[in-house]
């Protein structure tokens, strides 16, 4: 077994687990894109990264790779993550608003601008799927091909692959292309539907006592950024 | 070549042949890497063989062709031994003038290199500015040595360190007396070596472990780790063979980028050598210690120098990094514990061990021992190879060796480190490169790359012009990285052609800072340096793109605008034939003018007139 503290919270873990894991299993939620606990894990997606140490040497590492050592510092929501977690969000969104997923997460994390130049790409290369069809379904029909701006995924040569029995398990775990965002303003790359929802929790004004199991929720979230604003 | 069985054996062969290669007849030492054939070196050794050959002189002159001795601008050159006379820029001609000079015992004063201060002709090459400052203890090795003839590096002492160790029969004496040198490794992080080694010796290594030259020199304007592989082989298959020795590895590789033909055929050929001679392989030298070397060719993938690149490069898999830990040295190739070294680090070994850690430690600064070669290229006066002591001032390089600007404009920076570092300025030149100061000041040692940059260059487009290599070579498996140096160029294109706002500046440095803090491997972490170290000095210069729509340095072609002052046009008409897009026009003597519309600011017109009248703003 493994002793370390995440967000000041001693953690007993076996040995093997990762920072990731281990937050999750303490309920500290960690955004993640690439990660599936049925695939080997990435990191390629940075949404998970964590700060890691004391300062000032401390660092950011991706939870999903780091495995938990004895002593490990760990800090899943300092200003140092939330800024890079909302700037690598800005980033997806400015590539690929047409994601609810990468809206949603946005959203959550109170992302209300995008200002980069927009762009309408399909794909994130997660990885998800090529590790799905290697892994899973044992086929390795897909695969990464090129580099930096060149890369992209499909199959050899891009013809259909012989060993792809048409599964369909790349189209279901996507994170990108499994749910499209139905808002209204495509020119716009943070959508504003999600913004408009009312807290469903009913009047809360006379409920103060009243605990509220929907955690988190997207709308009290931007309520409470609002009111901060203010 | 008979394969040697013992230290002794090795030793009196040594003897031998230094005794044959010693003092006798003058010797013309010709350096042929690939910048001297670039040059024409090959047309001069040509031209050398058959003078000699004519003149009957094959017994009275000799001739060496060696690997880069490091002033590459004045290739092709010749060095004559013993007077160690440095004639520069010999073409077929002149090298028949000077083996007749050589045969009768004379200097040609006309051909050798003048004095920059007295304006005398310079007779021995260490008197040479260039050359007086510098401690060669790499590159100096490379002058004696034909890298395709092991005999001439048996007879230089190749191989002795590792007699000495093997005598002394203690891998754990070899592993203190790196870690006792200091001695940091020269591919960039600067990681103790010593320590490093430590680490590789305690891992277990029941299948095996494996040892790794990272020869995949991969920075625009860098390249002594190729001088050193095309002249000295044999001092990196030493490193390697006493690594191996120190710290129980079974495996070598030597990781070279293909884009290096000649070090390729050259280290190719060391291999053969040395297993012909019993240095590789099975039992080497009698001592029962096995070790052997595989050469493996990298396709040109910058980020297959990151070391879990490299890894997965060699493993016959796509060149992209993972996430550490576990470390190589933990888990490297094929899962087996791996240590990578730099190929200048490697060619570091064989001196620590021949001469000793404490005369190692006794160059440089504390914490950063030794020397390092750096390649100083740009717009500086002497361009080439130069070794000096770690804790050298950035203007001792410059001013002394480089022998300062290229041309009239004055040094504004130097860029070190490569795509991954930043740029210095000139109001911190008396900085004492070593790791620590150069991390300190926002750059990096890297792997020794250092541009000069004078007031023609624009900052902006330094840090564009990086970016647009870095985010053609970043692998794309991090999103931080992929899309953080697309944005960051996307960012920098923008200003460069004008269309840059105040928010563009801060949220680059925002993109920069989170992309340094978020990206997976080095590559990724350290691309943000030179925006972000321009940005830190240089800030003026992004202002002036943005608020003035000017560019300062003249470079950024949507914010410059040529025009001919009429009182310094005489009208000669040179700016006419020279514009390539006819955006010029003027009667003959008459003042010319130059059409904004059409005119593609490419220059020309500046290089044509002799008169100046070309004014760039």
């Amino acid at each position: 077994m493994v002793n370390l503290v995440i967000n000041g919270l001693p953690v007993r873990v076996e040995e093997g687990t990762t920072v990731l894991e281990a937050a999750q299993f303490m309920g500290f939620p960690i955004p993640t894109l690439c990660h599936n606990e049925g695939l080997t894990p990435y990191g390629a997606c940075r949404l998970c990264v964590v700060e890691i140490g004391d300062a000032p040497k401390s660092k950011l590492v991706s939870s999903c790779t780091y495995p938990a050592t004895e002593g490990l510092h760990v800090r899943t929501g300092s200003k140092r993550v939330v800024r890079a977690r909302k700037m690598i969000l800005e980033l997806l969104l400015a590539s690929c608003p047409q994601s609810k997923t990468i809206q949603d997460l946005a959203a959550a994390h109170g992302v209300r601008q995008q200002r980069f130049r927009q762009e309408y790409e399909d794909c994130i290369l997660c990885g998800l799927c090529v590790r799905m069809c290697a892994e899973q379904m044992a086929a390795k029909a897909i695969g990464f091909r090129g580099r930096g701006e060149r890369r992209t995924i499909g199959t050899p040569f891009n013809v259909q692959s012989d060993v792809c029995r048409l599964c369909g398990a790349c189209m279901y775990i996507c994170p990108a292309c499994e749910l499209r965002c139905t808002y209204n303003e495509p020119e716009k790359a943070v959508c504003g539907g999600c913004e408009n929802i009312s807290p469903p929790c009913i009047a809360k004004e006379g409920f103060n006592d009243l605990m509220c199991y929907m955690d988190p929720c997207v709308a009290c979230e931007i309520e409470h950024e609002r009111e901060e604003t203010r | 070549m008979q394969r040697l069985t013992s230290t002794d054996q090795l030793q009196s062969l040594q003897r031998r042949l230094h005794d044959q290669a010693g003092p006798g007849c003058p010797t013309l030492v010709i350096p042929a890497g690939t910048c001297g054939r670039a040059s024409g070196a090959m047309a001069v050794i040509e031209a050398a063989r058959d003078t000699v050959r004519e003149r009957g002189l094959t017994d009275s002159i000799r001739l060496r062709v060696t690997g880069c001795h490091g002033f590459c601008q004045m290739e092709p050159s010749v060095l004559v031994e013993p007077e160690r006379t440095f004639y520069p820029q010999v073409d077929a001609e002149s090298i028949v003038r000077i083996i007749s000079a050589v045969a009768e015992g004379k200097v040609l004063d006309d051909l050798l290199p003048t004095d920059p201060d007295t304006g005398e002709p310079v007779r021995c090459q260490e008197a040479l500015p260039f050359f007086r400052t510098q401690v060669r203890t790499i590159l100096g090795r490379s002058e004696h040595i034909d890298p395709t003839r092991v005999e001439t590096s048996l007879a230089a002492g190749a191989y002795s360190a590792l007699a000495k160790a093997l005598e002394r029969g203690a891998p754990s004496w070899v592993l203190d007396e790196v870690q006792a040198s200091g001695i940091r490794g020269r591919g960039g992080a600067g990681f103790p070596t010593g320590v490093k080694w430590g680490m590789l010796a305690k891992q277990p290594g029941p299948h095996g472990k494996f040892l790794v030259c990272n020869a995949d020199e991969g920075d625009p304007g860098a390249y002594m780790d190729r001088s050193v592989l095309e002249g000295n082989p044999h001092s990196i298959i030493e490193g390697m063979l006493l690594g191996a020795f120190a710290t129980g590895a079974t495996e070598g590789i030597m990781y070279v980028r293909n884009e290096y033909p000649l070090a390729i055929e050259h280290l190719n050929l060391a291999l053969d050598q040395a297993r012909a001679l019993g240095l590789l392989g099975n039992d080497i030298l009698g001592s029962g210690f096995s070790f052997d070397i595989a050469m493996v060719k990298g396709a040109g993938a910058f980020v297959c120098g990151e070391e879990t690149a490299l890894i997965r490069s060699i493993e016959g898999k796509m060149g992209e990094p993972r996430q550490r830990p576990p470390f190589p040295i933990q888990k490297g190739i094929d899962g087996k514990p791996t240590c990578i070294n730099n190929v200048e680090t490697w060619a570091n070994i064989p001196i620590i061990i021949g001469r000793g850690a404490d005369e190692f430690a006794k160059v440089g600064t504390s914490g950063n021992a030794g020397t390092k070669i750096f390649s100083l290229v740009g717009k500086i006066r002497n361009t080439g190879l130069v070794e000096v002591p770690m804790g050298t001032p950035i203007r001792a390089i410059l001013e002394e060796i480089g022998g300062g600007p290229a041309d009239t404009a004055p040094i504004k920076a130097v860029q070190t480190g490569g795509p991954s570092g930043g740029c210095i300025p000139a109001d911190r030149f008396d900085l004492q490169i070593d790791y620590d100061s150069l991390a300190a000041a926002g750059s990096i040692m890297g792997s020794g790359g250092m541009i000069v940059l004078d007031e023609h260059t624009c900052m902006v487009d330094l840090a564009r012009y990086f970016m647009r290599f870095l985010k053609d070579e970043s692998c794309g498996k991090c999103f931080a990285c992929r899309k953080g140096t697309q944005r960051m160029f996307e960012i920098l294109d923008d200003i460069a052609s004008g269309d840059g706002t105040p928010e563009h500046l801060d949220l680059l440095e925002e993109l920069a800072l989170v992309v340094k803090d978020t990206a997976m491997c080095g590559l990724g972490q350290t691309a943000p340096n030179p925006v972000l170290s321009t940005l830190r000095y240089f800030r003026d210069e992004y202002r002036a793109h943005i608020d003035h729509k000017q560019c300062p340095a003249g470079v950024c072609k949507a914010l410059i605008t040529y025009s001919i002052d009429a009182d310094a046009c005489k009208g000669c008409h040179a700016c006419v034939r020279a514009c390539p897009a006819d955006a010029i026009a003027g009667e003959p003597k008459e003042p010319h003018r130059i059409d904004p519309a059409a005119c593609i600011r490419c220059g020309a017109c500046v290089t044509a007139c002799k008169f100046q009248a070309i004014t760039v703003a």
